[in-house]
Parts: structure tokens; sequence; C-alpha cells
């Protein structure tokens, strides 16, 4: 325990010296490059995931498909291919970006696909018995309903893109993972567990900003406390 | 890479099969036995959080936050406790199942017709003989759901422990980075993948036999 606590004192030694916050090793550009690429990934993948996952969901068609693919790419060890491409293809932003996006793709498409195949389909043929058109249907009826699932995976693929980032460290590219790998290699404990630590923060951000996010967004007759979190 | 050296050389996988097979076995071993624990933490907690529901939310958040740590960093944590050992590869894992097994455990459990429950009731069922007899077996479905995902991402995170030494087939990743040669890398990233899809569609196989009555069902996270 006392231990424990010595290792909070240290990060918060570590995060406070302003030796951190300055050039191109400090935290504001490592946190800048991680953020930049967590988000890149997150839009694409979020472009990919949403467009099939309501496209699927919508039509009915290629349920199985979706299935399989999602689990392809849960399966993809991110570790072993954003080494593979920086080994074949050479140091650049691009393997670390391919890597993130397929691990993002699988929670956002099957959310998005869940979530618009489980609206009820009543509703569904109340909106077509009012002259509601298929895209109308889908744009007023099932994205409104699907919200909070497609929400959560957002949430889920945003934790895991900003979580798995690090890895990018591994093979010489920048982000918050380069503290850990850098200490790792130093033997430099407070550089990891500091390193860590903004990592934490940083994915714990990210679930307040999407737990705003759903209560703004999701229309307050969907808002009840029996959405799942 | 070297411009003249071709992607895959198949004879360097053709001599080093033996020792492949043995760290696909390790590999496995670490990917799995976390999520057997995994297991076993959350089905009495989640059985906890179904029947207090108060409890429910600061334990999900909890796991949720463990599950935000980068890999990298839970087993760095480890490492001061445990040492370059099995066990600092198993612990972080098995922390990780928690945030997507609990909460399935929970939803299976709240999958239960509340008929069904009245009448185990009514048969004179006590409490916990309900619960283990009845709504356990009902959750089965949604239960594996979530271990489907847990051995997934688990075999695939394994690799990561390769940073202190203990990752299985994660060895031929480092060292082909170190060796600048892409066949061991492509060799271990294919075999990672190989063992998740088929411990996946065993998993498939066997949420259908121990649950005839529910094909198909279960909720994916």
């Amino acid at each position: 325990m006392n231990d424990f606590l010595n290792q909070i004192e240290l990060v918060g030694d570590w995060l406070t010296s302003s030796q951190q916050w300055r050039g191109d090793d400090g935290i504001p550009n490592r946190l800048a490059e991680h953020l930049t690429y967590s988000g890149i990934s997150l839009v694409f993948a979020t472009l990919i995931g949403l467009t099939f996952g309501l496209l699927v969901g919508h039509t009915g068609r290629g349920a199985f498909a979706v299935a399989s693919v999602a689990n392809l790419a849960r399966a993809i060890p991110t570790f072993g291919l954003v080494v593979l491409v920086v080994t074949v293809a050479g140091l650049s932003t691009t393997p670390v970006l391919v890597a993130l996006v397929a691990l993002a793709v699988p929670p956002i498409l099957i959310n998005t696909f869940e979530g618009v195949r489980g609206v009820d389909p009543d509703t569904r043929d109340a909106a077509r018995g009012m002259g509601m058109t298929g895209w109308e249907v889908l744009l007023k009826v099932e994205v409104p309903m699907a919200l909070p699932l497609i929400l959560l995976g957002l949430r889920v693929a945003a934790i895991q893109v900003v979580a798995t980032a690090t890895v990018a460290a591994y093979p010489g590219l920048g982000g918050l993972g380069r503290f850990i790998v850098d200490g790792l290699a130093r033997n430099n404990y407070e550089l990891v567990i500091g390193g860590s630590a903004v990592v934490v923060m940083l994915a714990l951000v990210v679930q307040a900003v999407f737990t705003a996010l759903r209560r703004v967004v999701v229309s307050p007759g969907l808002q009840p406390s029996a959405t799942k979190s | 890479m070297r411009d003249d050296e071709p992607l895959i050389r198949w004879d360097w996988i053709g001599d080093h099969i033996g020792e492949l097979a043995d760290y696909t076995g390790v590999h496995l071993r670490l990917g799995l036995l976390p999520v057997l624990f995994g297991l076993l933490i959350s089905v009495p907690l989640g059985i906890l959080c179904h029947r207090w529901r108060w409890i429910y939310p600061p334990t999900l958040t909890a796991a949720n936050v463990l599950y935000s740590i980068p890999s990298l960093a839970l087993f760095m944590i480890f490492v001061r406790y445990t040492g370059l050992t099995e066990r600092t590869v198993m612990i972080p894992l098995t922390l990780y199942t928690l945030s997507v097994l609990i909460p399935n455990v929970v939803d299976g459990l709240a999958s239960v017709p509340e008929p069904v429950r009245q009448a185990a009731t009514a048969m004179g069922f006590s409490t916990v003989r309900r619960v283990v007899q009845v709504e356990l077996p009902i959750a089965v479905p949604v239960v594996v759901a979530g271990v489907r995902v847990a051995a997934v991402s688990s075999i695939s995170l394994v690799a990561v422990g390769q940073l202190i030494g203990q990752g299985g087939l994660g060895y031929y990743i480092t060292r082909g980075l170190q060796l600048d040669f892409p066949t061991p890398i492509i060799t271990a990233t294919v075999l990672i993948m190989l063992l998740a899809l088929v411990t996946d569609a065993l998993l498939v196989l066997a949420q259908r036999l121990l649950t005839p009555w529910a094909r198909g069902k279960g909720a994916t996270a």
C-alpha cells in the first residue's frame, strides 16, 4: 500500500515538473501526436462502420457478412499488424492508422447494425404507413432510436483506439506510448507510469465526453436509465 | 526490408515448424487462462450486480477504467509486483476480460422472463437453487457471446506481452523487427489470427451444444 502511494507521488512529481511540458519530447507534443493518430483513425472507422452498419441494418441483407468481417477484424493482433506494415512499407504513420482503423471498425459496425435491426418492426411499419420513404424511415426513425447503441459503439472504439495507439511507439513512432517504451528501455519506471497515467486520463475524458454527448443528442423519450451504458 | 528479399520465405517456416508449435501452445495458454479466471470472477460478481442493482454502475465503471489502461502500461505496472513471469501477462488480461464479461452476465440474467422466475419460486426452489438451475442456464447464450469477445481480444493482446518477454507468438514479431525480416512477423500475425478465429468458432459450437433451445441467440458486445 505504501508502495502504491509512493507511485502516485512519483507520477504527481513527474506530471508537474516543468521539464515534461516543453519541446518535442514534452507531454503537449506527444499528446498532440496521440490525438492525431486516434482522431484520424476514428473518423475513418466511423465512416466505414456507420455506412455499412446502417446499410445492412436497414436493408436486412448481408447480416452474416457483417458479423464475419467484424469477427475477422477483431482477431487481428494490432501489435503484429503495426510492426508488420512498418517492416514491409517503412516507417510512417500509415501502419498505425491502418491498424487502428481495423481495431475501431468492429464495435462501431456491430452496434450500428444491432441498433438499427433492433428497432421494433411495428414502429417501422407505422412510419411507412404514415407515408415515409425508405430514407425518411432510416433518418427520422431508425437512426434516432439506434443512437444510444451507436454512441456506445463509438465510445468503445474510441477508448480502444486511445489505449492502443501507444503501440505506435514501439517501432519508433510518436504518441504517448513513447514515454512507456522509452521508460522501459531506460529502466525508468517513473516515465512508464507517468506516460500511462496520461493515457488513462485521456481515456477517462473520452468516456466522459461520450456520456455527455448521449445526454445531449439522444431524444428525451429514449433517455431512460433503461438504456444500458 | 531489403529490396531483393521475397515477402515470405517458406523455407524459414519449414525450418521452424516445431518451435512455432511450441510458441503457439504457450500463446494459447496465456490467452485463454485469463478468460477462465475472468469468468470465475465475473459470474459471482454478475449475480451480485443483478441482485443488488446499485452495485452495478460502480462495478462497470471500475471495469471500464481498467480496460482503458493500455496493455503496455498495465504489464509494466505488474512487473514491479510479479516480476518477468507469465503471471504479469495473465493478470492484466484477466482484468481486461471483466469489462466484457460482467455486463454480459448481468444482461443474461436480466433476459430471464419474469414468469419463469416466478414458476421456479412457486415450485419451491430456493433463491440459490433458482439462480443456479434456472437463471444461469438461460443466461448461457449471452454469457458465451461475451466470452467470445473476451477470448478473441485476449488472444490478440498476448502478443504485446512480448515487451516483457512473455508474449508467446509475439516473440517472432519483435524478432522480425530486429532482423528486418518480415517472414516471422507475417507467420506469427497470421497464426494469432487463426488461433483467435478457431477459438471463436469452437465457442459458437459450444454455445449450440450447451443451449440447443437458443440457436444463434446472444447479443454481441
